[in-house]
């Protein structure tokens, strides 16, 4: 790359504004959580993580997180084909319900999948009749943040979606190619980076996730409580620090997980041929 | 147009003349920072309250409510909440304004009558109408097929009244006279009482199939969702919850022992100070007219078990049951030693969870 003048004025301002921007609102508060870590020194941090309820929330957080991104990945993939390519009545109106999950206050969704999916509500006495209890469980969780998580997938995919030429399609089918073999080979891969940023996204918002699931999620320790939980009942008995490691270590882990995805996004965009 | 200006003008003036008569009547607004079922007592007392101020000073007082979990409330004001007066479920949460920030003199509880306590409620059972598991007591709760409703001690305050209230039931059926916990020469009973309670507590908890954070969680778990067979609650709001939700639902029973709960209250001097010498009169008054006779008929009205019975309706008296109740300091050495022992990180209450 040479020292070439850009063609558009206003470089100076606008990486001004993001360090500033950046700064302000991402990494002083994160400094903050790491000096406020820091406060317990490593042998702290280490006890407050290696405790056996803290390692269960994490596993329940992360497990449940996991499986509601990878099922917001199918279910939303299906969801942004059908708006984009099939001539729905009312399509206007159906697009603009997925992005309710985003709208609602996040408690209101948590008491209304509690209320429906309790063993007494209309959803959840079917699932009783199986024998299969969904609220106060692990498997309610997951319900809540597929709820929350579905609107990222929906909308990180439907715009490439939208830009797809049908051409290429059409003329993979002309050239002798299967349904299966023009979706895996001509559909699929242009739509991969979309698909893996709206599954990071779900994934990282359920892992924070707190209003919707602390309903829902019956809050027994070892089995269904999650790592945001934990942290409110650290707040609650004035352990600050120990609140603080929990939330970097679930934000460490998090930052891992984004980077890796990122790193899947260059490498499906590289073996595509499109960067 | 001009006539009417000036006469507006004349009028004002005159009204300036007349005022110099309360010239120090002032308006003050107070920010009570409370806890959940306290919601319907306090907007009536506030009523009350301003008119009585009103009468006695003449200056006006509005006083605004915010409430919340007990433990949230608490960690606002630390956290800088402009409250005026706090008025909490338990008294570790004003402690913990008070060691934290300083704005709450260490003795606070010396403040007003009664520990500063103006109003008392204890820990009852509220079950399913006609009660079809047949619970009666402490004891029954533990039966195979029983499932407990209370909310988690570590995030609510009225889960940890909850507790200590079982703890105590134990006690005193372990013990007989719960002197015998401060009389050395027992020493060894009050030893295997303290174990049997620890036995009991645990088993209770492995009964209790949803923890939820808050008390009114627990309430909406057990009314609305249809968990449960049996939900710990405040007397106060077990009898909302009758009252509201219909009699025909829900039957309150009372166990033989429990404990008697102390919500108190208290001036934030660190807030108040900031505010002027009116409005610290104001906040002071504020509290103590909680021990007024007008005051304390309202509180039993209001389901709370006023200090000063005499004062109160007759009817809303009755209501109360009788039942043997003991204080925290009584039988926990007060709050901040329960606070340690139970429920802080590696407390009591953490290694029910321990596999």
């Amino acid at each position: 790359m040479s020292q070439r003048q850009s063609m558009l004025p206003g470089f100076g301002l606008s990486l001004g504004v993001t360090v500033l921007a950046i700064s302000l609102l991402v990494m002083i508060p994160l400094l903050a959580l790491v000096t406020r870590s820091a406060e317990l020194g490593l042998g702290g941090i280490w006890q407050t993580l290696a405790d056996r309820r803290v390692m269960a929330a994490f596993r329940v957080s992360f497990s449940t997180a996991f499986a509601a991104a990878l099922l917001n990945l199918f279910m939303g993939l299906v969801v942004a084909w059908v708006l984009v390519r099939y001539p729905l009545p009312c399509k206007r109106l159906w697009d603009s319900l997925i992005d309710l999950p985003f709208a609602l206050p996040t408690a209101v969704a948590g008491i209304v999948l509690t209320t429906l999916y309790a063993p007494n509500g209309w959803l959840g006495r079917w699932f009783a009749e199986f024998g299969l209890q969904v609220a106060f469980t692990p498997l309610g969780i997951t319900i809540a943040l597929i709820f929350i998580g579905l609107p990222f997938v929906v909308r990180t995919v439907e715009p490439i979606l939208q830009d797809l030429d049908r051409q290429q399609e059409e003329a993979s089918t002309s050239l002798g190619a299967s349904r299966w073999q023009t979706f895996r080979r001509v559909l699929l891969p242009p739509l991969v980076p979309a698909l893996l940023t709206g599954f990071s996204l779900a994934f990282a918002r359920g892992l924070g996730e707190y209003g919707s699931v602390i309903f829902i999620a019956g809050n027994m320790p070892m089995k269904s409580e999650i790592v945001p939980l934990l942290i409110v009942t650290k707040l609650e008995q004035y352990n600050y620090p120990g609140a603080t490691v929990i939330a970097l270590a679930s934000l460490v882990v998090a930052f891992v997980m984004l980077l890796v995805v990122n790193g899947l996004q260059q490498w499906t965009r590289k073996r595509t041929g499109r960067e | 147009m001009p006539t009417l200006k000036t006469a507006a003008l004349t009028g004002a003036l005159g009204l300036s003349a007349v005022m110099p008569l309360a010239a120090h009547a002032e308006e003050i607004q107070l920010l009570n920072a409370s806890y959940d079922p306290t919601r319907e007592l306090y907007q009536d007392y506030n009523t009350l309250f301003s008119q009585w101020y009103e009468k006695q000073t003449g200056d006006s007082v509005t006083v605004e409510q915010s409430h919340g979990g007990s433990g949230g409330q608490s960690r606002s004001v630390i956290d800088g909440l402009p409250a005026d007066v706090v008025t909490l479920a338990l008294g570790y949460d004003i402690d913990a304004i008070a060691d934290r920030t300083g704005k709450i003199p260490e003795d606070w509880q010396r403040a007003f009558p009664h520990h500063s306590a103006p109003y008392t409620s204890t820990i009852v059972f509220l079950v399913r109408k006609g009660n079809p598991k047949h619970i009666q007591d402490w004891d029954d709760l533990t039966k195979p097929g029983i499932e407990v409703i209370t909310p988690n001690p570590k995030t609510s305050g009225g889960a940890r009244w909850n507790f200590l209230a079982a703890w105590v039931a134990v006690l005193k059926r372990e013990l007989g006279d719960l002197g015998k916990l401060d009389d050395p020469q027992y020493a060894d009973d009050v030893a295997s009482a303290q174990a049997a309670a620890r036995q009991y507590v645990a088993t209770l908890y492995q009964h209790v199939p949803v923890l939820d954070s808050g008390a009114r969680g627990a309430t909406n778990t057990f009314v609305q969702r249809g968990l449960g067979d049996v939900l710990l609650a405040w007397e106060n709001e077990a009898f909302l919850a009758t009252e509201e939700l219909g009699e025909d639902q829900f039957d309150i029973v009372v166990p033989a022992v429990s404990i008697l709960t102390e919500p108190p209250v208290a001036v934030v001097s660190g807030n108040i100070e900031r505010k002027g010498d009116s409005a610290r009169e104001a906040a002071s008054a504020y509290l103590e007219h909680l021990y007024s006779p007008e005051a304390q008929k309202l509180i039993a009205a209001n389901y709370y078990r006023p200090i000063a019975p005499q004062a109160a309706d007759p009817e809303d008296i009755a209501r109360f049951p009788d039942l043997e109740l003991h204080t925290i300091d009584e039988i926990f050495g007060g709050w901040r030693e329960a606070q340690a022992t139970y429920f802080d990180d590696g407390g009591v209450f953490d290694t029910i969870y321990q596999p």
